[in-house]
């Protein structure tokens, strides 16, 4: 659907980099990566709002590299300051649709609004909304425009919790029902929580591009797997436990037990590897998760040093220097490995 | 109360002194105008027919050539808040002069361009009018004098609008000129009607321009320059204290219209 090919350019300090990626129609594509490395660029760039250097972009099959912003039928959905602030929630929303009828209009500006739930603020101005709702307003707009793809740029990062729990799950509901995104996000979970493939992004190139999955379980580079901050990702399926409060996730046929309030079904998993200890023999101990495996590799950490464990799926320990000689570990030693229930960090 | 405190106190008296005597050096000569002549004289003058068509002619001469100026100078204000382009800065500095050069030599310059041998005042006469001694003469007199004002009030308003909702609405398919009518002038109308309030104050007020180009009709300056020359200053104040009123009158309407809205 939407294909950025060898896109360069220079902007003062920022700069995009040969970059290259295709999104198809449904996706959430996102786009991950530290501040000022370009991201928003990508986004003005493939909106129309800066022409880039070299590289074409194509949009269903048409090359709109040079086509102007009003015809391009993206829309952009930046962190705030997006509504027209001199205008009602109504008119923003109706802003796109002078076109058609007055009843027509009326009837999409209620539909866009009450799919974003921002349907009881339309009378109100920008200014007197709440972080969410303003960028429920900005979303029923884009959705007024009827645009073949959202760009996101950092649309939940000035929202509380809250709201940004709030607004995800309206993401993935739009996602759902067709609009296909593309969202730049330096925040990991919340590429996690949506996207359906990831780009990580560094020094204005996109150094890999993946499933969430492998992203965070085969980072391509040392930036990536820094980045990402992560060792221990995995997908699975979280299942309830009749009559109990912690519940199951089950990935590669290893079943631990979590502290989640998520609902049962596919979600990712993550644990920190300075919360996964390890120990010779099974000891009694508050942990849930207890795992017998064997030591694959050992290498030095940027804190201490990282022990991998295959206990049927590989786990990534931290530990210390003086804990691996006082335990005398060694690659192909069996030992246990434990983690609380409220060490598992599961996102959807 | 700290050192620092009563530093400020007496930085701040001294402030106050210092802006109220510039405050008393506005007032006292418009008020003590008021205070010389009796309302019976500015009935009187009221009651001239002479006095009654020069203001008049002042007020709607300096609000058509704000009208029809604002055309261009609008624009360009949007030009100057939005483009970089080379020598900018030397443009920004032209529509300075005439702020600077003195509004009689200002009146000679645009006499050249609008003589009847000028280009101008030859296309005139072709289509049926003059400039020359006429109100499209003052009204030109007028803005040019007046004009900075509204493009630099503008060009800050747009300036103050930002570029990225501009783009915003072309994205939502909002062509150039809406985006433009939609979001850059609703967003900087109040600057804009501030200039268009000082642009029009100022042509209004105009003497020295206008009475190269048109001692006659006669503009109330004109007018009130006219009588003070003739029979003195007794028979000047009514006149300008009526044409004061006016001016005063429409001024803070149009400033109370502006922060009401």
């Amino acid at each position: 659907m939407l294909n950025v090919d060898n896109i360069s350019l220079q902007v003062g300090n920022f700069c995009l980099k040969n970059v290259s990626f295709t999104v198809d129609a449904g996706d959430y594509f996102a786009i991950l990566g530290v501040s000022g490395v370009g991201k928003s660029l990508l986004l003005e760039t493939i909106a129309g709002l800066v022409t880039p250097l070299s590289g074409t972009i194509t949009l269903r099959g048409r090359d709109i590299t040079k086509v102007h912003i009003q015809r391009r039928n993206i829309s952009i959905v930046y962190q705030d300051s997006d509504l027209f602030p001199h205008l009602s929630v109504y008119e923003n929303i109706a802003y796109p649709l002078r076109s058609t009828k007055a009843k027509q209009l009326h009837e999409t500006v209620l539909r866009c609004a009450e799919t974003t739930g921002i349907a009881e603020k339309l009378q109100r101005r920008p200014a007197t909304l709440s972080g969410g709702e303003y960028q429920r307003a900005t979303l029923a707009r884009s959705l007024a425009a009827d645009s073949d793809i959202f760009l996101l740029d950092e649309p939940l990062s000035s929202l509380d919790a809250h709201a940004r729990s709030e607004l995800r799950s309206l993401l993935r509901r739009l996602n759902r029902n067709g609009v296909t995104v593309v969202h730049v996000t330096h925040d990991y979970e919340e590429a996690i929580s949506l996207a359906t493939k990831i780009g990580i992004m560094e020094n204005g190139g996109l150094v890999q591009i993946d499933t969430p999955e492998n992203i965070f379980r085969h980072p391509k580079s040392e930036f990536v797997a820094h980045f990402v901050g992560t060792k221990n990702f995995s997908r699975g399926y979280i299942k309830t436990v009749p009559g109990k409060e912690l519940k199951q996730f089950i990935s590669n046929g290893v079943p631990m037990t979590c502290l989640t309030d998520l609902p049962d079904g596919e979600a990712y998993l993550m644990v920190r590897p300075d919360e996964i200890t390890v120990a010779r023999s099974k000891h009694a101990s508050s942990s849930q998760n207890q795992f017998k495996g064997t030591i694959t590799d050992i290498a030095p950490g940027r804190l201490g040093v990282e022990i991998t464990v295959d206990a049927g799926s590989p786990f990534v320990s931290t530990i210390s220097s003086e804990s691996l000689k006082s335990l005398k570990l060694g690659i192909g030693q069996s030992v246990w490995i434990s983690f609380k229930a409220s060490s598992c960090k599961l996102y959807r | 109360m700290t050192s620092l405190g009563k530093n400020s106190t007496g930085l701040q008296l001294v402030f106050t002194f210092l802006g109220g005597v510039v405050i008393l050096f506005i007032i006292a000569p418009i008020a003590g105008m008021y205070l010389d002549t009796s309302f019976a004289l500015v009935g009187e003058a009221f009651h001239s027919t002479e006095v009654r068509e020069s203001i008049w002619l002042s007020l709607w001469t300096s609000m058509a050539g704000t009208l029809f100026f604002s055309i261009f100078a609008i624009p360009l204000a949007y030009v100057l808040a939005r483009k970089s382009f080379p020598l900018k800065s030397l443009v920004n500095g032209i529509i300075d002069i005439p702020i600077v050069i003195p509004h009689s030599a200002a009146g000679i310059a645009i006499l050249g361009i609008l003589t009847r041998e000028s280009v101008l005042g030859r296309s005139a006469e072709v289509m049926g009018f003059k400039f020359v001694g006429s109100p499209f003469g003052i009204m030109v007199a007028m803005a040019f004098v007046s004009i900075p004002f509204l493009i630099n009030a503008a060009r800050d308003g747009f300036a103050s609008v930002p570029e990225r909702l501009e783009k915003i609405a072309l994205t939502l398919g909002a062509s150039p000129a809406r985006a433009f009518f939609t979001i850059s002038v609703p967003m900087a109308w109040r600057p804009i009607l501030s200039g268009f309030i000082l642009m029009w104050a100022r042509g209004m007020s105009e003497f020295g321009a206008v009475i190269i180009i048109a001692y006659n009709p006669k503009t109330a300056p004109v007018m009130i320059y006219e009588r003070f020359t003739s029979f003195g200053l007794n028979y000047a104040l009514p006149a300008a204290v009526l044409f004061v009123t006016v001016c005063l009158t429409v001024f803070v309407a149009l400033r109370l219209i502006k922060r009401k809205n």
